[in-house]
């Protein structure tokens, strides 16, 4: 649970629920944020869920820190409304046009890249937070023998759609955008798209993401 | 019916409507957008009694030339920027935080900002835009708002819909103060760095470089030397956050920015800085000065007070 409440700038709330990343304390911020978001606090303007902090943005003119921090302190909670994460599938094309880090990966974790699938295929992840660029999602944990570190020099341009792994943790780049995850993979799937005025977001913080494995003439008919 | 339009002779540098952001989508990566200086936003539109989350053209230090097509508008131009109307046979030179008739092709070129960064066009009508998520308001990294996301470009035509009667034509005295010290309340990190970059960062002055957009402003100084960690697991940011990076160099989040980051938070801008923080060109220097919560609290007030006599006062 929250282990300190204190302020970021004038109008927001810096919650702390500790140092560690994992999924337990993750799902103890995700609940706090499902909550929140149902309890319509007067002048919250946005709720930013991580892995272990939670920020509440408030609007000056309607309300204050204290006013807020009380008003979460007091919150009356309901365990369940976390527990509504949705399993989503993935497709996921590895062809090496895709595929730009697999050869890295090789050499870094002395495994074969049928081996380096095979361990990336058969687990489930779980999405910590979504965000930084929109729709991004962050996703975990990998095995760990598929620890690697950032890339050294990161790319000025990841292509949309890519998947990248880093340390514990892959994700879905949902726009071109520089960065240094390893590559491995390209989905034909939109994480984010910005024709829906409603959801545009495929994964919500909270949801469990499989990946499956698709050919490139499969990927291609998806993208038609 | 007369169709009115502008027509962009011009594009400018980084012009795209907006109106007072998004809410509520920091969570999947959505950041506020919206107008920069909120400040001179509301003004634009209170000058010409639109409402007050009217959608406006924002212009950064070069501005679009436009030629109005159509029956006749009032429009006005709010922040510190030079500007002239080309009518028929003469040029006129435009003021500031008045309302001023364009007719049948009439041209407005927003020349500069001056000494500072951002300007707002407003009209007393509606463009015909497209709105995302409840605002119009363009964030071109994720391709959302009016135009698709995207910058004004040039040729392209913007359709002027719903022109008011009603118009005020009174103008406002106003003048953008420039500011060189920022005041800003203490981060979450603050002890993660030394304690000579502590009194550094407070009393040394940084300069504003050319790597600052509507995402952020990157700053340039004496480097902010960190003794415990140049990461951190990633979490929410918010607007005005000073992060600094693994190099010992601060950047300041601005309204587009990326909703989460990874880097040691020394400090937060206070929202009561933020609309003069964002006219800070490139080239200049900041001082950043320490503030406590209550006085914070207190300047944002008596900024809201202020705003709001502006606002009486164009009535």
């Amino acid at each position: 649970m929250i282990k300190n409440i204190s302020n970021l700038g004038d109008a927001a709330l810096y919650c702390d629920f500790g140092n560690d990343v994992n999924k337990e304390i993750n799902s103890n911020v995700i609940q706090f944020f499902k909550n929140i978001q149902k309890s319509k606090i007067p002048g919250v303007i946005n709720i930013t869920p991580s892995y272990n902090k939670l920020i509440i943005s408030f609007d000056l003119n309607i309300t204050n820190f204290d006013k807020i921090k009380t008003e979460v302190e007091q919150l009356n909670f309901k365990n369940e409304i976390a527990n509504v994460g949705k399993l989503i599938k993935i497709p996921v094309c590895c062809d090496n046009d895709f595929a730009l880090d697999i050869k890295r990966l090789e050499k870094l974790l002395k495994l074969e890249k049928e081996e380096i699938y095979k361990k990336f295929f058969s687990k489930k992840y779980y999405c910590y937070m979504t965000g930084f660029i929109a729709g991004m999602p962050f996703l975990g944990d990998l095995d760990d023998s598929l620890y690697a570190r950032r890339l050294d020099t990161p790319r000025v341009k990841v292509p949309r759609n890519s998947i990248g792994l880093t340390e514990q943790f892959c994700n879905i780049y949902s726009f071109e955008s520089p960065g240094g995850w390893n590559i491995i993979g390209k989905t034909p799937l939109d994480i984010f798209d910005n024709k829906n005025n409603s959801s545009p977001n495929l994964i919500n913080p909270g949801d469990t993401i499989s990946f499956f494995q698709i050919s490139k003439s499969e990927f291609e008919k998806k993208y038609d | 019916m007369t169709e009115n339009y502008f027509e962009v002779l011009r594009p400018g540098i980084n012009t795209t409507f907006q109106d007072n952001g998004r809410k509520n989508f920091y969570h999947i990566g959505i950041p506020f957008s919206g107008a920069m200086d909120n400040r001179n936003f509301v003004i634009a539109n209170a000058l010409l009694d639109n409402k007050k989350n009217n959608p406006v053209i924002e212009f950064a230090l070069q501005g679009p030339k436009l030629r109005f097509k159509g029956d006749k508008v009032y429009f006005n131009v709010t922040g510190d920027v030079n500007f002239q109307i080309l009518r028929k046979n003469k040029i006129e030179e435009g003021v500031c935080y008045q309302n001023i008739v364009l007719e049948n092709n009439d041209c407005l070129d927003l020349i500069s900002t001056n000494r500072s960064v951002y300007g707002y066009l407003s009209v007393n009508a509606s463009f015909k835009i497209d709105f995302y998520l409840d605002s119009c308001s363009v964030n071109t990294k994720a391709e959302i708002g009016a135009n698709n996301g995207k910058i004004l470009e040039k040729n392209q035509i913007i359709e002027i819909e719903n022109i008011t009667k009603k118009y005020s034509l009174n103008k406002l005295d106003y003048i953008n103060s420039k500011i060189e010290n920022i005041r800003v309340i203490k981060g979450p990190h603050f002890d993660y760095f030394s304690k000579t970059a502590k009194e550094l960062f407070f009393k040394e002055k940084f300069s504003v470089t050319k790597l600052t957009d509507r995402m952020g402003i990157r700053l340039d100084g004496p480097k902010i030397e960190n003794i415990k960690n140049t990461n951190i697991k990633s979490e929410g940011l918010v607007k005005g956050t000073i992060q600094i990076t693994a190099d010992g160099n601060p950047i300041i989040m601005l309204s587009d920015h990326g909703t989460i980051g990874g880097y040691p938070k020394i400090g937060v801008v206070i929202s009561a800085d933020y609309d003069k923080l964002v006219q800070i060109p490139p080239g200049s220097k900041i001082k950043f000065k320490e503030i406590n919560l209550k006085d914070a609290e207190i300047i944002y007030k008596l900024y809201e007070m202020e705003t709001q006599n502006l606002i009486s006062k164009t009535k």
